[in-house]
């Protein structure tokens, strides 16, 4: 039996749905986490210890756990305590932190790289702690950490498949409910594995964009 | 205020980095349109003494002042935050390795700080950093980023980033220290235009050349004390004090008398 394609543009529409859930999740998964990540990492590096001691907590669940477990965890055991929330929204929000933790990490480098002259400049022209922090030192922390987290990005993306195990019906979980009904996994993994080689030339694209507007202001 | 109060004044400093005492009671006092010099061999305290001024190394003891205002107020932290802020734009920096923003153009490194602390608008803010570039040279480089300038187009640049917050006073620590012999004179061209129109100045420098040019009076610093002090052709020609006349004995060598 060899493969046989004209089965999938039947299920076109419904794969397609499946990778734009796949798309969507993972782009507001990274936007969480990199926000998340900023603001960890400044937390961990100048926040007061009642603050950055939960945080550091945190940090070593979803580093110290598997991501599926986090997700059981948001989805499946805050509805018993009366937090219950939506399977794509607790999809991101696993991703996002999980992947923020990380984001963490690296900023955290990519600030205390920052060299101590940077803020000397700032400071006496009047800036306020805050807007060195905010117009001087984070940017230049963060366009140092760019290729990292762009790494991070994609690792997010091939991880959004685990939302599958929450009930969302994302690329790996649509192309199994069409192969359920057909019995022709290889032509649907593959069509999956394509679209996911489509979703990650787009982020990739975008990534470079960043990086070559970057490497301008070397 | 009276008129007999100086413009800048710095009384009894007092600064140790653990141990070692690097300032022993220095005082200072500098009228407006004021250039002075401090020179001396490293390790004299002079750069700490020029950044007590600003509060990037607060003194342990002593006073500063400016324009009958105290820079050093004891005050809480957040009044303190607030209070250096509006003193700093008032003192213009610049620094041997410049301290630009590399992320951002020269426009920009001259505008950001401008815009933010005194409302300035993008079009208010990119006529005041034209004027202030084409003062130190740098207009045809206005979107260039620092990295793809000289040394000394930078520090021109971050003499224009300084006088844009429109100082009172303008402190410059070891300005050309890191350029190449070549590039120095572009940057004290620009310090002298600065003292031709009056700028009060403080400038700690190792260029007993451009000094004497340039300053009005010199103050010589060994071991945390200023050991003499005067107009330039009287530190330079005639000092009184043996080490002010060691120390320039060996930094004039080869010049003529």
């Amino acid at each position: 039996m060899g493969l046989d394609f004209s089965v999938v543009p039947e299920f076109s529409d419904f794969i397609l749905i499946g990778a734009l859930y796949t798309f969507g999740i993972t782009l507001a998964g990274a936007f969480l986490s990199f926000f998340g990540g900023i603001a960890f990492s400044v937390i961990m590096l100048y926040g007061h210890w009642s603050i950055r001691y939960p945080i550091r907590f945190f940090s070593w669940l979803f580093m110290g756990t598997p991501l599926l477990l986090q997700l059981f965890l948001i989805y499946f055991g805050l509805v018993q305590i009366g937090i219950d929330i939506p399977a794509v929204v607790a999809g991101i929000i696993g991703l996002g932190l999980h992947f923020a933790v990380y984001n963490s990490d690296i900023i955290q480098a990519g600030i205390l790289a920052v060299d101590k002259g940077q803020h000397e400049g700032a400071r006496t022209l009047g800036m306020s702690r805050l807007q060195t922090f905010r117009y001087v030192i984070i940017p230049q922390a963060v366009r140092d950490v760019v290729p990292p987290i762009g790494n991070n990005m994609i690792a997010l993306l091939k991880d959004s498949a685990l939302v599958s195990v929450i009930g969302v019906t994302e690329l790996v979980h649509a192309s199994q409910l069409a192969i359920s009904e057909t019995f022709r996994p290889f032509e649907f993994y593959i069509t999956a594995a394509v679209l996911y080689y489509a979703i990650n030339l787009i982020m990739e694209t975008g990534l470079r964009r960043v990086e070559r507007k970057i490497e301008a202001s070397r | 205020m009276t008129s007999t109060t100086p413009f800048i004044e710095v009384r009894d400093a007092h600064k140790s980095y653990g141990q070692l005492e690097v300032l022993k009671g220095i005082d200072l006092s500098v009228d407006k349109g004021q250039i002075v010099a401090i020179i001396g061999p490293s390790g004299s305290g002079k750069s700490t003494l020029l950044r007590a001024i600003n509060e990037l190394d607060p003194l342990d003891k002593g006073e500063v002042w400016l324009e009958g205002m105290q820079v050093n107020k004891p005050l809480s932290p957040r009044a303190y935050e607030q209070h250096i802020n509006m003193v700093r734009q008032q003192i213009g920096m610049v620094f041997q390795h410049f301290n630009l923003f590399p992320h951002l153009s020269v426009l920009e490194n001259i505008t950001m700080a401008p815009k933010l602390l005194k409302n300035l608008s993008d079009e208010d803010a990119r006529d005041l950093a034209e004027r202030q570039l084409k003062k130190v040279g740098m207009l045809d480089r206005i979107d260039y980023y620092p990295s793809k300038l000289s040394g000394g187009q930078k520090q021109r640049v971050a003499i224009a980033r300084a006088l844009a917050m429109e100082p009172k006073v303008m402190l410059f620590d070891e300005a050309t220290s890191a350029l190449d012999p070549e590039l120095v004179e572009e940057v004290n061209l620009v310090m002298k235009q600065l003292a031709e129109e009056h700028m009060t100045m403080i400038i700690v420098t190792h260029e007993m050349g451009f000094a004497e040019d340039v300053a009005n009076r010199i103050l010589f610093m060994d071991g945390g004390v200023v050991v003499e002090e005067g107009p330039p052709e009287v530190i330079f020609h005639s000092p009184s004090n043996e080490r002010t006349q060691g120390f320039l004995s060996k930094h004039l060598q080869g010049r003529n008398p």
